[in-house]
């Protein structure tokens, strides 16, 4: 069962203690569908601790000192790969990297016996990002260090939900009743379907907007409300989510041009005005200036896109140091 | 002339084409059946097979689709393995598909399977071959050097004919030469790269779906092109319900199409997926529950007329990887039976006559092969079922080389007690008491 979040974690002058067992039900994070509100909770609490340890002039804490976490990351990232990285060296982890191009998929090397290899060398903790839903399934199946999905596929991207909650909670204080509106390329989106879920298991309500040859299939047993109106997701939202469009989604058939898409579905501060005032524009990153977000919004004074990168870290230390056991090597 | 002969005495045998649906001794001599009835009298020193309690005698099952994978796949699964995989499943009879590499699109390769099977001294194997040169969808076969052969019908593989217009003139060729066409229907235009049914399920687990429709559309298109050409078409692993509808509307209209399901459509649904088990995935995929309860609705009013376990075996490296990557396939041979009886005849959905027709009397009839019957003068070959027997699915003993099935570990009620191909017994159930006595049933014997 979680627990309360160790009180000693928000003393400012020492090292973490970490008496207490502190951390979630199964070994891995695979996705918010396998998360219950009071563990979304728990480590938003706990990543509430470690922005703290952010701020110190030597950003380290001996959490995970001795742990081995390996990153493997099939699918290139900047952003998320250094994010979790930064997070592991704070908490004093021995980190690794091993990216597409480094691995021997290249040499025709499975998932499978590289997560074996892998594993055969004991490390703690792997973070992976893969191209293919349930990568992390497998990787997870296949051996007993913890795994944590940085994104499989389409299926879903649990810390980055778990960052963007984070941002969420600081600015709003709570997450029932709140309207929150996502708009983009739902379709394609793990972004979408992680935070779908841990939104409404917070009680949000939650409206989803895209063109409807980006919507998903059998929209409607998701429990969520759908429009392919902007001005209606824009409509008294306390939260607009904004997704990546990206360009194959032309050849795709899905979009005729990122232009129409600008027009009919990208944010400007001409459509927030239906937005509540204190509304606060959200995005995962990167950013596709001028299709589905406009550069006066991303820079603008309703966005916290850079605090959500600021959370990102936070957050993967929660998580990482949860799952770890919170206990000191 | 002594005639080897055996007489199966005391079970139940079950034979709608003569009207038989009772207890029966059946009169063995040389391969065929020379005597069907109750209480036969038969020349003293005859043989006596004392059929155990409980055994059902029927018409050998034929499965209507089936890769037997070689040549070009041996390391998925070979004729021999293949066909030892059909006797343990209760099958006398398989159709074996042309999606081999090569592809059976001549008599060489043609003869290469008859072949394998002749060796193979099991079960019989009728050849389906290509409708299309390398199954390449752009030209005929040459399909009545494939009949001369001993092809018994065409198809396209796991494919469709993408060309209208190709089809029209495979479906007229095909029925001149006598076969009809077997056809897996589905616009690749629409699924893509799908893996998994598009709908509800596919888009929680974020993986790429394959719409019922682009089954609908091709099933529609090709029924319409029976119908316009009277060409006999049978359509494969039908999965909607959508399709179903195509089917029935065809055949109230009189034209000459057929169908069939496996017995993975009928049981599982695309929630299963959910844990990315790639013994799951399958092409084509698993649908939703309205689908199934269409398709049961369907066996019972006789809408479908086989049931075939379109077993599809693979290597279990090829399915020990992502999900998107795995290939589609289920290795079925094994477990027709088993489902049948537990989840169709046990809870009254189907009667064992109807099931009969399903598995031999129609697939015989679409094939235009002999089967389907126990008559006097028939081949002997008798699918002896225990429709009782426990049987706990073990894909670790599967006489295939394949391990690829959703069904590892299912409980079920029926089995399959012998499998007897023109008098021989190519498999005996050692679980049932007293099956150990076909064994006896040998061409050889004195």
């Amino acid at each position: 069962m979680s627990q309360q979040a160790d009180s000693s974690l928000r003393d400012p002058t020492g090292p973490l203690v970490l008496g207490t067992t502190v951390g979630l039900r199964t070994k891995d994070l695979l996705g918010i569908g396998d998360l219950s509100s009071e563990e979304i909770l728990l480590i938003l609490d706990t990543a509430e601790a470690m922005k703290e340890v952010g701020t110190r002039p030597i950003k380290k804490v001996p959490a995970l000192r001795g742990r081995t976490v390996v990153n493997l990351f099939f699918e290139p990232s900047t952003r998320t790969r250094m994010s979790f990285e930064i997070a592991e060296k704070r908490l004093s982890a021995d980190t690794l990297n091993m990216t597409a191009s480094g691995l021997s998929v290249v040499k025709g090397e499975t998932l499978v016996d590289t997560v074996r290899n892998l594993g055969a060398m004991a490390p703690d903790l792997i973070i992976v990002r893969h191209a293919s839903a349930g990568a992390g399934h497998v990787v997870a199946r296949l051996c007993s260090a913890g795994v944590i999905n940085a994104g499989d596929g389409m299926h879903e991207h649990p810390t980055q939900a778990l960052l963007d909650a984070l941002t969420i909670r600081q600015h709003k204080g709570r997450f029932d009743g709140l309207k929150v509106s996502i708009i983009g390329d739902l379709l394609h989106s793990r972004v979408f379907r992680s935070n779908l879920l841990l939104l409404q298991k917070l009680g949000a309500d939650v409206c989803a907007c895209a063109p409807t040859t980006l919507m998903l299939s059998g929209m409607n047993r998701f429990g969520v409300r759908s429009t392919t109106s902007v001005d209606e997701a824009v409509d008294g939202a306390d939260v607009i989510m904004l997704l990546r469009i990206q360009l194959e989604r032309m050849r795709g058939h899905f979009i005729p041009s990122l232009r129409e898409y600008f027009q009919r579905f990208g944010m400007t501060t001409d459509r927030l005005r239906l937005a509540k005032p204190d509304v606060i524009i959200m995005h995962p990153g990167p950013l596709n200036r001028g299709v589905e977000i406009a550069s006066e919004v991303a820079d603008g004074p309703y966005s916290v896109i850079l605090e959500q990168v600021a959370n990102g870290v936070a957050v993967r230390m929660a998580v990482l140091y949860l799952l770890a056991g919170g206990h000191q090597g | 002339m002594s005639l080897h002969s055996i007489l199966l005495k005391g079970g139940w045998v079950i034979d709608p084409v003569n009207g038989i649906d009772g207890e029966a001794d059946i009169l063995l001599e040389d391969g065929h059946v020379t005597q069907l009835g109750p209480e036969l009298k038969v020349r003293p020193g005859t043989p006596v097979v004392e059929v155990p309690q409980g055994c059902v005698l029927c018409p050998g099952f034929i499965d209507m689709r089936v890769h037997l994978s070689e040549p070009g796949y041996e390391h998925k699964e070979t004729v021999s393995t293949g066909l030892a995989a059909a006797a343990a499943g209760g099958f006398t009879a398989v159709a074996s598909m042309p999606n081999t590499e090569p592809v059976n699109d001549d008599a060489g390769i043609t003869g290469l399977v008859l072949a394998r099977a002749a060796e193979a001294e099991l079960v019989r194997v009728h050849p389906v071959g290509a409708v299309t040169r390398g199954l390449a969808g752009e030209r005929l076969a040459e399909l009545g050097e494939l009949r001369e052969a001993g092809c018994v019908a065409v198809s396209n593989g796991v494919r469709s004919v993408a060309d209208a217009n190709l089809m029209r003139r495979v479906l007229e060729y095909a029925s001149m030469c006598g076969m009809a066409v077997i056809d897996h229907c589905e616009d690749v235009l629409l699924t893509q790269d799908g893996v998994a049914n598009d709908g509800f399920q596919a888009a929680a687990l974020g993986l790429r779906g394959m719409p019922s429709a682009a089954e609908d559309i091709f099933v529609e298109r090709d029924v319409t092109l029976s119908g316009m050409t009277g060409a006999p078409l049978h359509i494969a692993h039908l999965s909607t319900r959508g399709a179903l509808e195509a089917v029935r509307s065809g055949k109230a209209r009189d034209f000459p199409v057929s169908c069939e399901v496996t017995p993975h459509h009928l049981t599982l649904t695309d929630d299963r997926l959910d844990g990315y088990d790639t013994n799951y995935k399958v092409n084509p995929p698993l649908r939703e529950q309205q689908d199934v309860e269409a398709l049961l609705q369907g066996l019972q009013d006789g809408t479908i007329d086989c049931i075939a376990s379109d077993h599809e075996p693979h290597h279990y490296d090829e399915k020990l990887v992502e999900f998107d990557r795995a290939p589609f396939g289920i290795a079925g041979l094994e477990t027709v039976v088993s489902i049948c009886l537990d989840r169709l005849i046990h809870p009254g959905y189907l009667s064992l006559t109807r099931l009969v027709e399903l598995l031999a009397i129609n697939p015989a009839r679409i094939l235009g092969v002999v089967g389907g019957s126990l008559g006097v003068g028939s081949p002997a070959d008798i699918t002896v079922l225990a429709p009782d027997l426990p049987v706990t699915v073990n894909a670790g003993e599967f006489r295939s080389l394949a391990r690829n099935t959703p069904f590892d570990g299912w409980a079920l009620r029926g089995g399959v007690a012998a499998s007897i191909v023109g008098g021989r017994t190519v498999y005996a159930n050692s679980s049932v008491d007293g099956a150990v006595e076909f064994e006896t049933v040998t061409s050889d014997q004195q």
